[in-house]
């Protein structure tokens, strides 16, 4: 088996086990980490999977998460069956229509147009009674499946998480290696040549963007169910900007990736937030954060998925260094 | 007996089993003022080699990119197989077997060559978009593969990374891309661009073998391997075709000579 298999294998392993050891600040916490993993996983697909840098993934999460507050009837707790796809549905509705549109430009345009339809969107709650302005809205009652799954114990929706997280990853592992994917990844490479060679590329990039904004939406409707509140930062560009600083933090292009980076981009938020080592420092999180995101992007070219091999180099270029001058000597 | 993976195919018209291949008539490319390609016609015929060449900036790239499908021309036509392609979209018409290749190498380099060759013959595939199938266990599409990287020479190194290949290997992975996607017609833009004498003659072999089967347009700087190749050659100046014709009309053309050599030159010899 190769090591990046049991790496992913482990950490989900490990993943569900931790509520053995954890605490429920713990169990919220890897509860947020996983969502935050799933629209990091979302967003890959479209900067490492397809080479199109979107900034405006928060748009896909908030709609998911608004959707998902809006439709959950006041008197009893909504079913998960039929919730959660009408969720995802509203987000992939939208980044079909962002996408039909944004991608028929190019390059830093392309960042520019889907920034703006996020900012469009936000706009659209943070201004009008529907999304219930920049207070929100509270999840009054929290979706179920069944008898059984109540999305309204930490316990639960932690392994519902898990569970949509592994599926999450599992299809996206999938879809790379099937026809679809080794056409989206020879679109990223060289577009033209794609052209050249008889694929209509548009198709390909408008399916990859909807299935992204769909999982995006799934990560916002875990969102509103673990927090029961939506708000329209969660629609901010603040948080298109975090979710691409995970996928560049893990490494682009390898799925893990967007996992690392997501568990790497809390890691550094919760240390730079805690004043148990920052003292009042810690209410400047944002200079840290920003600063150890520069210096790792900076020293980590391909991301932390590829810091075992850039150590590795180094090693062997040591080593092969000494026996080189061992041999100049002798 | 078992049929290639990579025979022509296409949709012919009904001047497909008679007439030319690919036929340009009077087409036209203008840029504002400039007038990039001015009504330029030409034919290539299966088993034949129709060579297009000029000084930088004579058109001979615009004019591959309209043939290609790439750049919409300002006026003129494009058939293919006798059908009128002018308005088709670039994938379409390789899809309908025109093939080409660039100046520059478009390779996919952290892939394997025979994982290049596996994508461009996905693209005839019924379902190229499949989702739900691994690329990788497509048959049909790795037969294909093999095939057009065998027939370009590139057997041997089917496994190495195109990242690492030497040069003239590349250039041969560009022209096993064209094939694996089953081209009747292959526009080759400089193909011998950056190659030593040893990767040179390998190229030429590979033209001269591809020659049978399809019909071909190749675009070069390099005169000799223009005239060891060549069945026709269309010589551009400006946009304009100053000569076209077999390679002995036009070494004896005086248009030519002046355009290559300078009238005063001329006088000299």
């Amino acid at each position: 088996m190769k090591p990046k298999v049991v790496f992913v294998l482990a950490s989900f392993v490990a993943l569900a086990l931790y509520p053995l050891v954890a605490a429920s600040f713990g169990i919220d916490l890897i509860t947020k980490v996983m969502i935050f993993s799933i629209v990091a996983l979302s967003l890959e697909l479209l900067v490492g999977g397809t080479g199109l840098v979107c900034f405006g993934q928060a748009a896909f999460f908030g709609i998911g998460a608004y959707v998902a507050v809006l439709l959950s009837p006041q008197d009893g707790p909504a079913s998960v069956a039929w919730l959660l796809p009408a969720a995802m549905l509203a987000a992939a509705g939208y980044a079909m229509a962002v996408g039909a549109l944004s991608l028929r430009t190019r390059g830093v345009y392309f960042i520019m147009v889907t920034l703006a339809f996020a900012q469009m969107a936000y706009y659209v709650v943070h201004d009008t009674p529907l999304g219930g302005g920049t207070d929100g809205i509270y999840l009054m009652m929290k979706p179920v499946l069944g008898e059984r799954i109540d999305l309204d114990r930490p316990i639960i929706l932690y392994f519902f998480t898990l569970f949509a997280l592994i599926l999450v990853f599992g299809f996206l592992s999938l879809l790379l290696r099937s026809r679809f994917g080794r056409a989206l990844a020879g679109i990223r490479v060289n577009e033209q040549r794609m052209r050249a060679t008889g694929f209509e590329t548009y198709p390909y990039k408008l399916a990859a963007f909807t299935i992204s904004g769909a999982i995006a939406g799934l990560g916002g409707f875990l969102f509103a169910v673990k927090d029961g509140f939506v708000n329209p930062e969660l629609m901010s560009w603040h948080f298109s900007g975090s979710v691409l600083i995970m996928v560049i933090l893990g490494g682009i292009g390898h799925l893990r990736g967007a996992l690392i980076g997501a568990f790497a981009f809390a890691f550094l938020q919760e240390v730079f937030q805690s004043e148990a080592i920052f003292g009042a420092f810690a209410k400047h999180w944002h200079l840290g954060l920003g600063l150890a995101i520069i210096a790792s992007v900076a020293t980590l070219p391909n991301g932390l998925v590829g810091l075992p091999a850039q150590i590795r180099d180094r090693l062997i270029g040591r080593s092969s260094r000494r026996a080189q001058a061992e041999g100049m000597r002798g | 007996m078992k049929r290639s993976a990579i025979e022509p195919s296409g949709v012919p018209g009904k001047a497909a089993e008679s007439g030319p291949l690919l036929r340009g008539r009077e087409i036209t490319q203008r840029w504002g003022g400039l007038i990039a390609v001015n009504q330029v016609s030409l034919e290539i015929a299966r088993g034949s080699v129709h060579a297009v060449i000029g000084t930088n900036g004579a058109g001979k790239s615009t004019l591959v990119n309209i043939l290609s499908g790439e750049l919409a021309p300002t006026s003129g036509r494009v058939e293919l197989m006798g059908q009128d392609v002018t308005g088709w979209s670039q994938p379409r018409r390789a899809r309908a077997g025109l093939g080409r290749s660039y100046q520059r190498n478009t390779i996919y380099s952290s892939f394997s060559v025979l994982e290049n060759c596996r994508l461009a013959a996905q693209a005839r595939m019924p379902k190229p978009w499949a989702w739900w199938q691994d690329a990788q266990g497509c048959t049909h599409s790795t037969a294909a593969a093999h095939e057009a990287a065998e027939r370009a020479g590139l057997a041997e190194v089917l496994d190495s990374k195109a990242g690492l290949l030497s040069h003239g290997q590349k250039r041969q992975l560009e022209i096993a891309m064209c094939l694996a996607t089953a081209p009747q017609v292959l526009l080759l833009d400089e193909p011998l661009a950056g190659m030593g004498a040893e990767e040179t003659e390998r190229m030429l072999a590979l033209l001269v073998d591809l020659k049978a089967r399809h019909g071909i347009l190749l675009v070069e700087h390099d005169m000799d391997a223009v005239f060891r190749v060549a069945d026709c050659i269309t010589v551009m100046v400006n946009g304009s075709v100053i000569a076209s014709g077999t390679p002995d009309f036009v070494r004896q053309s005086p248009e030519v000579q002046v355009a290559y050599l300078g009238e005063q030159d001329l006088e000299q010899i």
